[in-house]
């Protein structure tokens, strides 16, 4: 069990630089969750927690002891691939001992703790066999077992379920919460799905270009993205972003969309707002902000002509352009129109962004302006 | 609606049938190929197999045709190359040289693989395809210098000096072969193996050497059939008969002069055969293809 800290972390490949300066502290039996695009340094950060690769500057601890030095195996980690990485000539049993047998361990205890980590994965009728006979999930399972038996300070995954079909990738995506709610050891999962970043993390951070953007619970990130990016980069269906010009109408804000909408902004927001007033800015709204109108709840309500309708089920996205950007909300099956047809939307303001195109960042509100932000601060 | 449905049936079975009709050409054609090359290739060694069981008399005379077989079938070629020429040396010498070339060719090859193709050090890649460019060099080439310094060495006319050159044949092809092996294992194999706390050494012999089998199988079989089947080396370096390989050795006893012991040449050329064809048949069983199935998502 350990912390990790990174400290100005840096690695240039060449000339390119893949992690531009990044601080991350992860206390100890934390689950951590690095996200964002391909490219944006997340495994190579991983991959240099894990000694794989060498920091360029910067400084890496576990459990208080500086390892940029250290050779993998003297770190005390184990990694989980996202390709399983098992070896194919041996068997189960083999593959989840390897380690153990380096390090010469006695035959008893290697049994012990391959059998225990068998029984926490369900594995144990497989032990006798060897990779090529197994499914894609009881690979990762055997992948899991090899980092578990080892009892390491720090748990690496490297988008483990990226290679699994979209049912096992939930059932997994479970089973390593449920694990890691069992085994409690520190984690560092990086992926590129925001949806497990989310249901997994305890704290999330997002990055991009090789930085971090934000980093907090996933509470914090839905509710109070610090960025544009971040903003669009958390939730599905991502969060529609409109140009809007921010307007003074004497008691209170309101924005204005292209000529024909005018959306009025909460008043407790006001204070945060008014060094923007005038201005051309970016309002950012979730899809399930924006549904059909309703007799009860806060919103503003307005009409427009629906281009789109996509049914899910359970919910149905509709889409609508405002100033010639499309627009989705997400609306209940029963009160969707056709397409074509004028319908009643409400937006509810309170969760409303705003976004300053010169920064791309998102203009701070206070905890108190924002609706569901309070149960972050209790989180983190 | 019916006919719509009917029409598509029938369709399909058309194109079924024409896929079976196409399959089946495949087959014939293939068929017709290697039946070919079957032929082509065992002719050598049927007519081998002819002229060895006839006598001496029975080859010079010109009535009969050399490619029926005998009507008085005889061992005596066989006895006299095995009891009254140095024939067995030969066969032991080549034993021993071989055995000695293809052990020091996969001590040195796989560890030149390994560190080549998969330790990135600064002039690997260089290093990689210089060794592969030593392999271009002919040996008909090469025999004359060599010559010079197994001359200096003190090892001319001892098949030492063969175990000593031959490596310069094999050991660039096979390094070649099993860098292309070692490459073809995901590379997240050694990080898990890193990781687990092996060392370059451990990650060689427990993971890659038993991942890589089948190559070092080919890289084998590549080594023992040089080595078995070089002639211009022996040729050159050595002429004590007690010391000649198969090769050298058949053509130096039996072709006196322009006197060719065709009966002879041919049972030695059988016999000397046979090892590979034995060494072939008993490693192809351990030649398991596709056993890094399994490791990574395939």
């Amino acid at each position: 069990m350990a912390q990790v800290s990174l400290h100005r972390v840096v690695k240039k490949f060449d000339q390119t630089e893949a992690v531009r300066g990044i601080d991350l502290d992860i206390v100890d039996q934390e689950f951590v969750v690095l996200v964002g695009p391909s490219g944006c340094g997340k495994s190579t950060t991983l991959r240099m927690i894990a000694g794989l690769e060498e920091t360029t500057s910067g400084e890496i601890m576990i459990g208080g002891t500086v390892v940029n030095d250290l050779p993998p195996k003297d770190r005390d980690i184990a990694m989980v691939f996202q390709n399983y990485a098992l070896y194919p000539h041996m068997t189960v049993f083999e593959n989840m001992s390897f380690g153990l047998r380096l390090k010469k361990f006695p035959k008893a205890e290697i049994k012990t703790r391959v059998e225990r980590a068998a029984g926490i994965l369900d594995i144990t009728e497989l032990l006798d066999r060897r990779p090529r006979q197994l499914s894609g999930g009881q690979r990762q399972r055997v992948a899991m077992g090899r980092a578990i038996v080892r009892d390491p300070k720090v748990f690496l995954f490297d988008e483990p379920l990226s290679n699994l079909d979209a049912k096992l990738r939930v059932q997994m995506r479970t089973e390593i919460k449920k694990v890691h709610q069992q085994v409690r050891t520190t984690t560092v999962y990086v992926t590129h799905d925001q949806v497990e970043a989310m249901t997994l993390a305890d704290r999330v951070v997002v990055m991009n270009g090789g930085r971090i953007e934000q980093l907090g619970t996933p509470h914090e990130l839905y509710h109070a993205p610090k960025t544009r990016f971040v903003a669009g980069f958390i939730g599905s269906p991502a969060m529609n972003f409109v140009r809007c010009r921010l307007v003074d109408s004497g008691a209170a804000f309101s924005i204005k969309l292209g000529d024909e909408l005018t959306l009025p902004v909460p008043a407790e927001r006001s204070a945060a707002y008014r060094a923007y007033a005038d201005r051309e800015l970016l309002l950012g709204l979730r899809p399930e902000h924006i549904t059909e109108a309703r007799n009860y709840g806060a919103g503003a309500e307005f009409t427009m002509p629906i281009d789109v309708v996509e049914p899910l089920g359970m919910e149905t996205m509709v889409y609508f352009t405002i100033d010639g950007t499309e627009v989705c909300a997400r609306v209940s099956p029963e009160a969707a129109l056709a397409p074509g047809e004028r319908m009643r939307f409400m937006a509810d303001m309170r969760h409303m962004h705003l976004i300053d195109p010169e920064t791309d960042r998102v203009i701070e509100v206070p905890a108190a302006a924002r609706v569901g932000a309070t149960a972050s601060v209790t989180a983190a | 609606m019916t006919s719509i449905t009917a029409d598509t049936v029938g369709n399909v079975q058309s194109r079924r049938g024409s896929l079976r009709r196409n399959r089946r050409w495949a087959l014939v054609t293939s068929y017709f190929f290697l039946i070919l090359f079957a032929i082509f290739f065992l002719t050598p060694p049927f007519y081998q197999l002819v002229t060895a069981t006839k006598s001496s008399a029975e080859i010079s005379r010109q009535t009969s045709n050399p490619w029926l077989p005998s009507f008085h079938p005889t061992l005596e070629n066989l006895d006299t190359l095995w009891n009254h020429t140095d024939f067995p040396i030969y066969l032991k010498n080549s034993a021993i040289v071989t055995v000695a070339v293809v052990v020091i060719t996969m001590l040195i090859a796989v560890p030149a693989a390994f560190s080549l193709g998969r330790m990135r050090f600064w002039g690997s890649g260089i290093l990689a395809t210089g060794v592969f460019l030593t392999y271009l060099v002919p040996d008909s080439l090469l025999f004359i210098p060599l010559f010079k310094i197994v001359g200096g060495l003190g090892l001319l006319n001892s098949y030492w000096a063969l175990v000593l050159v031959y490596p310069t044949l094999t050991v660039p092809f096979c390094t070649w072969i099993m860098i292309g092996y070692f490459q073809s294992i995901p590379k997240e194999l050694d990080e898990a193996a890193l990781i687990d706390g092996a060392n370059h050494l451990q990650m060689l012999f427990k993971i890659f050497i038993p991942v890589a089998l089948p190559g070092l199988i080919a890289a084998t079989i590549f080594a023992f059939t040089v080595c078995w089947a070089e002639f211009v080396y022996p040729m050159a370096f050595i002429y004590s008969s007690n010391q000649l390989v198969l090769t050298a050795g058949t053509i130096t006893t039996l072709v006196k002069g322009d006197v060719y012991q065709w009966g002879m040449i041919m049972t030695a050329a059988l016999l000397a055969a046979a090892p590979p064809l034995v060494v072939y048949a008993f490693l192809m069983d351990y030649y398991i293809a596709g056993l890094t199935a399994g490791a990574t998502k395939g």
